[in-house]
């Protein structure tokens, strides 16, 4: 009998058990947790992966290349989707090829869990070759450091402000308006508030934290003149593909934000803000109520909620600490399987506990896909939803089953389910499951009902 | 193995003697006729457009004073002129993407209400659509939806599904006691029998597990039933595919390919579920790509090419339900509006009221319902959006109690609990 400290650590806490991990972690599993925020946080260093300002360099030059060829009067497809597309597969390979392989699965869990957090979806231009980059550069660097650095990263990369549109947002009384008022009658110019608002709804204080129209607007005008360089029109100048900070677009003089007045320090002034809502109590709450809801229950235990804000606050945002006090939790080791899988986490978990390849020959990617869950397309801002009911569709559930049943008759007599049951679910394994997996017609149905069991679809 | 009453009645379900749904699999051979003789049932289609619809924009009020002047470049020009709108009732227009609505209209099949919003007043999509669809003034108020709570007191509700949502899982709207499945194309291969077998015995204890699997179980013997709509017409695989979502780019294509396709298929499964006379009566989708920030463009551009999937759509379903169409009113409803001026990227932000849909064969149509706020300054809610005049539980009240007989006590406490003051809103289907 497998201790029940182990198969929770391997499997709520981490990406699935592999053959061999449960014996490898022991019967606490905690230890294992607390040794895998020690060392920095990996970084993918799969070959041919390019950073986001090549990407947006290569992208810019690739759209004023047709835009000029229009213009000649020839007519040229737009290339973009059949540059950006195979960006995106290659980074997506690689995120899973990491959280197939990886030897500290709690570790990447938190980086899918910050990644979406902060989500930019790839069904918006651009995100189908910048969703992976932005991770690897804004997210994965912060996850083991300080909730205030990971803010500023991910509001700073060029994939949010394109994906939130603040790179055109224009302060009214910047003199990139007042020059357009000249010019262009009629042509709106001032704010977006896109990207001003989801910080404060979704990325800090979260929508009941205390803020109000006001409040979006001001820190909206705050930001304006975040922006990057080397596209078209406005944006044109500087460096492309890097964060620029316009001056003639941002809105000059003090702000209030939350009843605090922020003095005009151009840039800086977003900076400051940021700051302060990253040591905000709603945020605390906002961030430890999502990391509970993630990792505990979908309905968390306010007990636990308390416990990380706490951590949050008194630590001022030190991730590590706010782990530490999840993993001390002694709630999230109580009940068995109060989390349903989300169709990642069900397809990596298999993907490790059948020893699978990641590979392109493999298409590694299609099952994301068929199972609803494409990588880094949530299809809106808040990313991913996180409670059951939000899965555990009918359809779904076949789909689940299907896929297994796929990869059941793939691997055949290759994987022997009666052994592997104990190894993946420990202690969550049932006799049912136990006699169903012995009884099975075949070593592919076997497998089948492994990966269909209903401990396995959960954690 | 031991013979299993399951696959027994599965068989049955497929040879399409029946298809009454995962609920009637564990209950018996008891299914509700009551619908065949006296009343023609009624179909209901929920539209979920995620993101927040523009409704100036689909409906442009054309003759208020004020509209021309904060469109800007995006207003619509008047009808019968080039890439005008289309004309309602000399006030309202349609935007030109809308034909099948506009066709519908002129059929008295539509009816447009506008100034219309939720009991929501803030400007988050997500407790916006929350509220949209849990039916309570508040976000994460309840757990279920107004439409599964009001499926909950239909006749025959407890013996078989009585909704499907169009979908790998539910949304919020339609969760709740009332048994509903949901059903999406598949590409991979169907399980074999004996494989499905005991996977129904492994499920047995599971009560979440084991309602799911028959409850897809019986969703596709529907569509094997229907016939043929279990074959996507295009990849669905590729519908979503990278670069073919809303562009943020002046000048790009609009109105991703890949979603129209998405689209057709959802609406001739849709189809396919409410043609069958013990199907489900009532279907729910949703479609996004609404939030227009940027680059939201007028009579062309990012928002015309998704309302024009939007509306190729709904004329599918049309021709899809055939005679069925007569006894089916389609419901197209958003989280709120967007702000009634263009912003300062060529779009709109985060607004309050907006606009909804009521189109088909049983709907009373031909009519905009609207008490006008007007557009003036200081007629704007909070200075910016489109002021509400209408709550939209009044006209889902009047939907749920005239098309699905729903009685009111159960509206104004249950379905939409605390909503006595919003009054519904009678005869808008057809007597």
């Amino acid at each position: 009998m497998q201790q029940l400290g182990s198969t929770i650590a391997a499997n709520r806490f981490g990406l699935g058990a592999r053959p061999g991990d449960l014996a490898a972690i022991g019967g606490d599993g905690r230890d294992w947790l607390r040794t895998q925020l020690t060392a920095a946080a990996p970084v993918l260093t799969d070959e041919g992966l390019q950073g986001s300002t090549e990407i947006l360099a290569q992208g810019f030059a690739l759209q004023r290349e047709i835009q000029q060829q229009r213009r000649a009067g020839a007519d040229v497809q737009q290339k973009l989707p059949q540059f950006l597309k195979p960006i995106y597969t290659s980074e997506a390979t690689a995120r899973v090829r990491q959280a197939v392989l990886t030897e500290r699965p709690f570790v990447e869990r938190l980086t899918q869990f910050w990644s979406n957090h902060f989500a930019v979806s790839v069904d918006k231009q651009y995100m189908a070759g910048l969703a992976g980059s932005f991770e690897r550069e804004a997210i994965r660097p912060h996850v083991l450091g300080n909730f205030g650095d990971l803010l500023v990263a991910a509001e700073m990369h060029p994939a949010m402000l394109l994906y939130l549109d603040n790179h055109l947002s224009v302060g009214p009384h910047s003199e990139a308006a007042l020059k357009a008022g000249l010019h262009q009658r009629g042509r709106p110019i001032g704010i977006n508030e896109n990207l001003g608002r989801e910080i404060l709804e979704l990325h800090t204080l979260g929508v009941g934290g205390g803020y109000t129209q006001a409040d979006v607007t001001a820190f909206a005008t705050v930001i304006t003149g975040w922006s990057l360089g080397g596209g078209n029109g406005l944006f044109a100048n500087g460096p492309p593909g890097r964060f620029v900070f316009r001056p003639g677009m941002h809105e000059p003089g003090p702000k209030t934000v939350l009843g605090r007045r922020y003095p005009d320090s151009g840039y800086n002034q977003g900076v400051e803000v940021l700051n302060d809502l990253a040591q905000h109590p709603s945020t605390a709450r906002h961030i430890a109520t999502k990391l509970a809801r993630h990792f505990v229950a979908d309905d968390p235990p306010p007990t636990v909620v308390d416990r990380v804000a706490r951590a949050f606050t008194e630590y001022g945002g030190e991730l590590r600490a706010v782990y530490r006090a999840l993993i001390d939790s002694r709630e999230a080791w109580e009940q068995q399987l109060p989390k349903y899988k989300t169709p990642n986490d069900f397809i990596v978990s298999s993907y490790r506990g059948l020893s699978l390849p990641v590979d392109a020959v493999h298409g590694p990617l299609g099952p994301f896909d068929l199972l609803g869950q494409r990588t880094w397309q949530p299809g809106s801002p808040a990313g991913w939803p996180d409670r059951s009911a939000d899965w555990d569709g009918a359809s779904a559930l076949l789909k689940r089953i299907e896929w297994a049943d796929a990869v059941g008759g793939r691997l055949g007599s290759a994987r022997d389910a009666t052994a592997l049951a104990p190894q993946l679910l420990g202690a969550n394994l049932s006799d049912a499951s136990v006699t169903a997996i012995s009884r099975a017609a075949s070593a592919s149905q076997a497998l089948t009902l492994l990966l269909a069991a209903p401990e396995f679809m959960r954690r | 193995m031991p013979r299993n009453p399951f696959l027994e009645r599965r068989a049955f379900l497929k040879q399409g003697a029946l298809a009454a749904g995962g609920a009637f699999l564990t209950s018996g051979l008891c299914l509700a006729s009551a619908a065949a003789g006296s009343r023609r049932r009624a179909r209901f289609v929920v539209v979920i457009m995620r993101g927040a619809l523009d409704g100036l924009a689909a409906v442009p009020p054309l003759g208020d004073r004020d509209y021309a002047q904060l469109r800007g470049e995006f207003a619509l020009r008047a009808p019968g002129e080039a890439k005008g709108a289309l004309p309602l009732d000399g006030f309202f227009g349609l935007h030109p993407a809308l034909n099948f609505l506009h066709a519908s209209y002129a059929a008295r099949e539509l009816i447009v209400f506008h100034a219309v919003a939720s009991p929501y007043r803030e400007r988050s999509h997500f407790d916006g659509q929350d509220v949209l669809e849990n039916g309570t003034t508040l976000p994460h108020a309840a757990q279920s939806g107004w439409l599964n709570r009001a499926l909950a007191q239909l006749p025959g509700a407890a013996r078989r599904e009585a909704g499907v949502a169009l979908g790998q899982n539910v949304p919020l709207v339609m969760r709740g006691p009332a048994a509903v499945t949901s059903w999406s194309p598949s590409k991979l291969t169907a399980l074999d029998d004996d494989t499905l077998g005991r996977l129904t015995d492994l499920y047995a204890h599971d009560p979440l597990l084991s309602v799911r699997l028959a409850d897809a179980l019986a969703a596709d013997a529907m569509v094997a039933q229907a016939g043929g709509m279990s074959t996507p017409p295009q990849d669905m695989a590729a519908a979503g595919a990278a670069g073919q979502g809303v562009s943020a780019q002046p000048g790009a294509k609009p109105a991703a390919q890949g979603g129209a396709d998405r689209y057709a298929q959802i609406v001739r499964a849709a189809a396919g579920f409410l043609r069958q006379e013990d199907g489900p009566q009532v279907a729910v989708f949703d479609t996004s790509g609404w939030d227009t920030h940027a680059n939201e463009g007028g009579a062309e551009g990012q928002l015309a090419g998704r309302l024009t999937a939007l509306d190729k759509g709904l004329g599918m379903l049309r021709e899809q339900l055939g005679p069925v169409w007569n006894d089916t009113a389609v419901l197209l409803i958003t989280e709120f509006g967007r702000t009634a001026a263009i912003n300062g990227t060529r779009g709109t932000d985060h607004g309050t009221a907006t606009m909804a849909l009521l189109v088909g064969g049983a709907v009373a149509g031909g009519r905009v319902i609207a008490d006008w706020p007007g557009l003036a300054s200081r007629s704007l809610y909070q200075g910016r959006d489109l002021a509400p005049t209408l709550d939209l539980r009044s006209v889902l009240k009047g939907l749920l109690a005239e098309h699905l007989s729903v009685a009111t006590r159960s509206l104004d406490t249950n379905v939409f609990p605390k909503s006595e003051r919003a009054r519904p809103l009678r005869g808008l289907l057809k007597a």
